[in-house]
């Protein structure tokens, strides 16, 4: 069902914990949706050199591994070049996703955009092309919330 | 990777050997079609007449009111598809329950939709057992027929068929049961229970895949559902899968004659499973009844982590279970026998179902549960909803 280079993400996760006061961190998704995804940044504020990048996971193989995939593919970049980073290339990365697992890779581009939202608004500065994350990535995939 | 072990036979089983003997003759010797009038056909007929006999048997039936279909599936969707059809100068009701198989939810979605049918989807209680009273105050006079299943396919909970059978009964309605998981797990008796029709597949209880039956009691006047030659008293058209017949004939006399000391060990297995489990790993569920449950069945939510997750990582050790997570449904929503018994989304989608054979020993299930303890607390490692239930227990 999945590629080997899921499975090596899946089973070998980069970068999973946390940074102890990042400079900004992003959680998106939903528990009711089986995923969210929590992503830690530490940057430097001279530079804009996303020094490190962790994450927490809770999901599914697929979920796991685009999160181990995309904290790989910003760690070293600036703001700028990681904003460019797009669920296809994280896809791509991982020598593709099984079509019903297309939505996890959203997630991590979603998290590393609200992450950077974070910081952008901890720092009050502008970052080009960003927009205010949305708090549940699934919005709008379902006709009504149920409550419990 | 080291042996393997099975743990999903809700899903499959294997073909027992002396199942597999029984078969291979008619493969390659017994080869005639059991409707040709020649000596050598008559050896096929002979067969599936053998067959037809020892599942009668294993259900206190009669040998006529055995009718082999290719599956489980088929034999739900002709039940209820048949008796809409048959009796609908009577009425148009049907009533089943929230937890049943989709072969049966989705006909009765298909029937509501497009032939008109009304159905009630009766709830069941925090351990997936049938609400009897909600059950009976749904019967108007229209109801002519009340579909639950025998045993819960996810949750392993048993039915109070008994008690079903007599209130449809004491109404004048068909009762059918969809009992793919019982047949063969737990005692069955159609008279002492008032079951009209009955769905089983022979591959869940050790017999060949491709193969299942609807049993239908005398009297009951429904129609072929799949049309053409005469085959089975001119019900259910196609030329028999005479291996296949024969298979589940033996696995259904297997089942019987191995019942009380199989599940009698697995029962004790199962528990152990659920004691180690329920003891060793915290923020733990056990899904379905503590004890009106398949003998083989253990269902667990475990709480934070994602099922699809602890699936791949049992995998790696060679375990093979399955899970009622979005994830694995290829949908964005859990199993919908998950959320009938009322557990919340995030818990559903943690849920592992491990199903044993007579073949699951206690050195498997504690090499499962110290595997288990080790991937729970590796996923919760990695969890953001552990992460935030601890920070708050230390606020």
């Amino acid at each position: 069902m999945y590629s080997e280079k899921v499975m090596d993400h899946f089973q070998h996760p980069r970068n999973v914990g946390e940074i102890e006061n990042a400079s900004g961190v992003g959680t998106v998704g939903n528990a009711k949706c089986g995923d969210i995804m929590r992503i830690f940044l530490d940057i430097d504020d001279e530079t804009h050199i996303i020094r490190d990048c962790k994450f927490k996971t809770f999901g599914c193989g697929a979920a796991v591994a685009t999160s181990s995939m995309a904290t790989e593919m910003v760690k070293g970049k600036t703001i700028e070049e990681a904003m460019k980073l797009t669920n296809k290339a994280v896809m791509e990365a991982l020598d593709g996703l099984p079509p019903v697992k297309v939505h996890c890779s959203l997630l991590a581009e979603e998290a590393v955009h609200a992450a950077l939202w974070d910081y952008a608004q901890k720092h009050h500065i502008e970052i080009e092309g960003l927009k205010k994350p949305k708090s549940d990535i699934h919005e709008g995939e379902e006709d009504e919330a149920e409550e419990y | 990777m080291g042996k393997m072990i099975y743990l999903d036979n809700a899903a499959t089983t294997k073909t027992a050997p002396e199942v597999v003997e029984a078969m291979l003759p008619y493969f390659t010797e017994m080869y005639g079609n059991p409707s040709s009038i020649y000596d050598f056909a008559s050896k096929s007929k002979e067969g599936v007449t053998k067959a037809r006999g020892q599942i009668a048997d294993a259900l206190g039936a009669k040998r006529e009111e055995i009718y082999f279909t290719a599956g489980g599936s088929e034999a739900d969707n002709w039940a209820l598809k048949a008796t809409f059809e048959a009796y609908k100068s009577k009425g148009n009701h049907i009533i089943t329950t929230k937890i049943e198989h989709h072969a049966i939810l989705h006909t009765c979605e298909y029937l509501e939709k497009e032939r008109g049918a009304k159905i009630t989807y009766v709830d069941v209680d925090e351990n997936g057992i049938v609400k009897l009273d909600e059950l009976e105050k749904a019967i108007t006079p229209e109801t002519i027929l009340i579909s639950v299943m025998f045993a819960n396919n996810e949750i392993g909970s048993i039915q109070p068929i008994k008690e079903i059978g007599a209130i449809a009964k004491e109404h004048g309605i068909l009762f059918h049961t969809d009992a793919v998981q019982a047949f063969g797990q737990v005692p069955i008796n159609v008279d002492e229970l008032g079951i009209d029709m009955l769905s089983s597949s022979g591959h869940k209880l050790n017999g060949p895949k491709g193969i299942g039956f609807l049993y239908i009691r005398k009297g009951v006047k429904i129609r072929s559902f799949v049309h053409g030659g005469a085959q089975e008293r001119k019900r259910r058209a196609g030329t028999e899968n005479v291996p296949g017949i024969v298979g589940y004939g033996a696995a259904a006399e297997r089942a019987i004659r191995t019942m009380e000391e199989r599940t009698a060990k697995e029962i004790q297995v199962r528990d152990h499973f659920i004691d180690r489990i329920m003891k060793e790993i915290p923020y733990v569920k056990l899904n379905g009844h503590p004890t009106k449950r398949l003998p083989n069945n253990v269902n667990v939510s475990f709480q934070f982590i994602e099922g699809e997750s602890m699936l791949l990582m049992l995998d790696n050790y060679g375990v093979c279970a399955s899970s009622g997570s979005a994830c694995t449904s290829g949908s964005l929503d859990p199993s919908h026998v998950l959320l009938a018994i009322g557990l919340p989304h995030e818990i559903a989608h943690g849920s592992l179902r491990m199903t044993l054979s007579e073949e699951t020993t206690m050195e498997d299930a504690d090499f499962v549960v110290d595997k288990l303890k080790e991937i729970v607390s590796g996923l919760r490692a990695m969890s953001p909803l552990y992460e935030d239930f601890i920070k708050k227990q230390k606020n």
